[in-house]
């Protein structure tokens, strides 16, 4: 019997397991990748002069293959999971990275002259209006990370049993299996899918502020920090 | 503020040995052009930007010698299009500097009620974000805000510039109620000189370069420019927009020329030999206007045969700019002057008016003269 979900057992992982696999490799990453970026893009935003170098050494980073990253990371980490996420976590700073700092920049200048104004210190006003207002930028880069971390996932295969649900990709292959290579992309799809959606819902809920996209006029003159946001990583 | 001076990085001078003494719970307006160094100089007062030279006090307490922020939360700040924050309500806007101070946040939130009825919100809007919100409201959402901790100082930069004319006909006369219930040491920029002429107490006029130009009550600035870029800055109409710091009251006015409704003809001849006047103002029974009865015709007749009568001004409360644009209104020439509940209190030629505006003139350059000499006695 050769069903859509007979999980071959060189795997060592039920569906659910592979399931749970994809989501830690794809996720961490990106987790992390936001806790680097966020101090990372406000020295970008500090010291404006930081910000090509910076946007330079991401984009670079992006461009050398994960087998690379992989055999120089397998001295030490070995072909756990943790060599797989490491390069994850760096190509999503090329997404994180611009997305934050045109977050934190799309703030109106008069916004933060009235914080100044009114004695707000410079980690404060940081913390309690920069970062809130650049929230929907923050969220937008973030689901062109998640979703990409997703499907990037399957590289670990590479690596022998870390590509969760990229190695029944490969094993459809080997077994001569189609159908698990169906499992493995519509899974990977819905996934992706999921996880925006997921990422919208709390755009949503954290900025109540943001004009609702209503019939009546919106607002020309304020560049949607989104669209902004998106502009980089399609570059 | 003494002879301070700005110069940024770049070697711009955006104030050049500035000297200012500003009253105390008033409205001091800096006007002059574009670049002139307006921002630059409200900036200075609560230290956004650092004077290169000189001391500004306040209350005789140099600036610089208090901690940064504490000093801005003494200082209300209003900004052109309110800078609100875009992701808090307006109660939390407005309660920001109370909560920066570690009020409660029952007390800020009382707090930020009370300045929304003052300055003319409805509580409704207080769990709104400022994308829900009308400029102009915005822009006393930004009034509420600086308003919040009761500084004593107020820092507007341009806050009304970008409303149209009549909501900022309204925030204006708003702001000066607002400035007759608490007193505020106001410093009010703004690029319209007509702006400055209707709020300011004095005007500190301000040309390119950071320099001062003038600085004198409206009236002053209006009757004694102090040079050509000055006069130039005022613009037209300078004699007559004067005029609107001359009171009526004193304007000498006839009541001979006014009959009742319905008043027979020897009263109506009797009116027109005492007064001279080529025109009778028919009045209802209630002694409001209804209209000009025309030389020969007798009033009582419909009111159709009468002339419109304009508009009235209001004897003592309006000033002479108004009572002789009704003259000029007027089909016959004459402005009708009323008390405040409508009724007619007599009837003025645009040749009365004009011998007042010549004797305000006069009296004018009388206080001035003995103004000067009091100075160079002093
Ligand atoms: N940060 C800065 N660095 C260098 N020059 C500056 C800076 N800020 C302002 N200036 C210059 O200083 C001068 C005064 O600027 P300021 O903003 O005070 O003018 P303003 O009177 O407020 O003008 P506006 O009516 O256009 O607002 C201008 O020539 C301006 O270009
Ligand atoms: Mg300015």
């Amino acid at each position: 019997m050769s069903g859509f979900f007979d999980i071959p057992s060189d795997l060592q992982h039920s569906y659910f397991g592979l399931i749970g696999l994809h989501l830690r490799e794809a996720l961490l990453p990106v987790l992390a990748g936001l806790v680097l970026a966020l101090p990372l893009a406000q020295l970008c935003v500090r010291l404006r002069w930081l910000y090509p170098p910076v946007l330079w050494v991401t984009t670079v980073i992006y461009a050398i293959p994960s087998l690379a990253f992989f055999v120089v990371l397998i001295d030490y980490t070995g072909l756990s999971e943790i060599t797989v996420m490491i390069p994850l976590t760096l190509y999503s700073l090329v997404v994180l990275v611009p997305a934050i700092v045109d977050g934190v920049r799309s703030v109106p200048q008069e916004t933060l002259a009235a914080a100044t104004a009114m004695g707000f210190g410079p980690v404060r006003r940081y913390v309690q209006v920069q970062l809130p207002i650049a929230v929907p930028a923050i969220i937008a880069g973030l689901r062109v990370a998640t979703v990409s971390s997703i499907s990037l996932v399957s590289v670990g295969t590479l690596i022998g049993n870390q590509g969760a649900l990229g190695n029944l990709l490969a094993d459809a292959m080997f077994y001569h299996r189609p159908e698990l290579a169906v499992t493995s992309v519509v899974t990977t799809a819905v996934l992706a899918i999921l996880v925006d959606a997921l990422l919208v819902l709390v755009r949503v809920l954290l900025t109540p502020w943001m004009p609702r996209r209503t019939p009546t006029k919106p607002k020309a003159e304020q560049p949607d920090p989104a669209a902004l946001a998106l502009k980089d990583p399609a570059r | 503020m003494d002879s301070v001076t700005k110069r940024y990085p770049d070697g711009t001078v955006a104030v050049d040995r500035l000297s200012l003494e500003i009253p105390d719970r008033t409205i001091t307006v800096l006007v002059g052009p574009s670049g002139c160094g307006k921002t630059t100089t409200l900036r200075m007062i609560n230290r956004m930007v650092e004077p290169s030279e000189g001391t500004i006090l306040v209350d005789g307490v140099d600036v610089q010698k208090q901690p940064v922020n504490t000093l801005r939360r003494s200082m209300g700040y209003v900004i052109q299009n309110a800078g609100l924050f875009q992701h808090r309500t307006i109660a939390d806007n407005i309660a920001t500097v109370p909560r920066l101070l570690g009020w409660s946040k029952q007390k800020a939130r009382a707090r930020a009620e009370e300045l929304m009825e003052r300055v003319g919100l409805d509580s409704s809007l207080a769990k709104r974000y400022p994308y829900q919100l009308s400029g102009g409201q915005q822009q006393r959402v930004g009034v509420a805000r600086a308003l919040a901790a009761d500084p004593p100082v107020l820092l507007m930069d341009e806050p009304f510039s970008a409303v149209d004319p009549v909501v900022r006909k309204g925030l204006q006369e708003e702001l000066l109620r607002i400035q007759g219930e608490l007193g505020k040491t106001i410093i009010f920029v703004t690029h319209d000189i007509d702006e400055a002429i209707r709020l300011g107490t004095k005007v500190a006029v301000m040309r390119t370069g950071g320099r001062l130009a003038q600085f004198a009550e409206p009236a002053e600035l209006l009757s004694a420019p102090a040079d050509a870029f000055v006069e130039d800055f005022l613009g037209e109409g300078r004699g007559v927009r004067r005029l609107s710091f001359f009171p009526s009251e004193g304007l000498d006015l006839l009541t001979e020329p006014v009959v009742a409704d319905g008043a027979t003809a020897e009263q109506t001849a009797a009116a027109r030999e005492a007064s001279g006047a080529p025109y009778l103002l028919v009045t209802d029974g209630e002694g409001k206007p209804l209209g000009w009865s025309e030389p020969g015709s007798l009033p009582g007749g419909s009111p159709e045969e009468l002339l419109p009568y304009g508009r009235p001004f209001v004897a003592g409360q309006d000033s002479l700019r108004v009572a002789l644009d009704c003259a000029v209104l007027s089909p016959t020439g004459w402005a009708v002057a009323v008390d405040g509940t409508g009724r007619v209190v007599g009837v003025v030629s645009q040749e009365t008016i004009g011998e007042a505006i010549r004797g305000a003139h006069a009296a004018g350059r009388k206080a001035d003269g003995a103004g000067r000499k009091a100075d160079v006695a002093g």
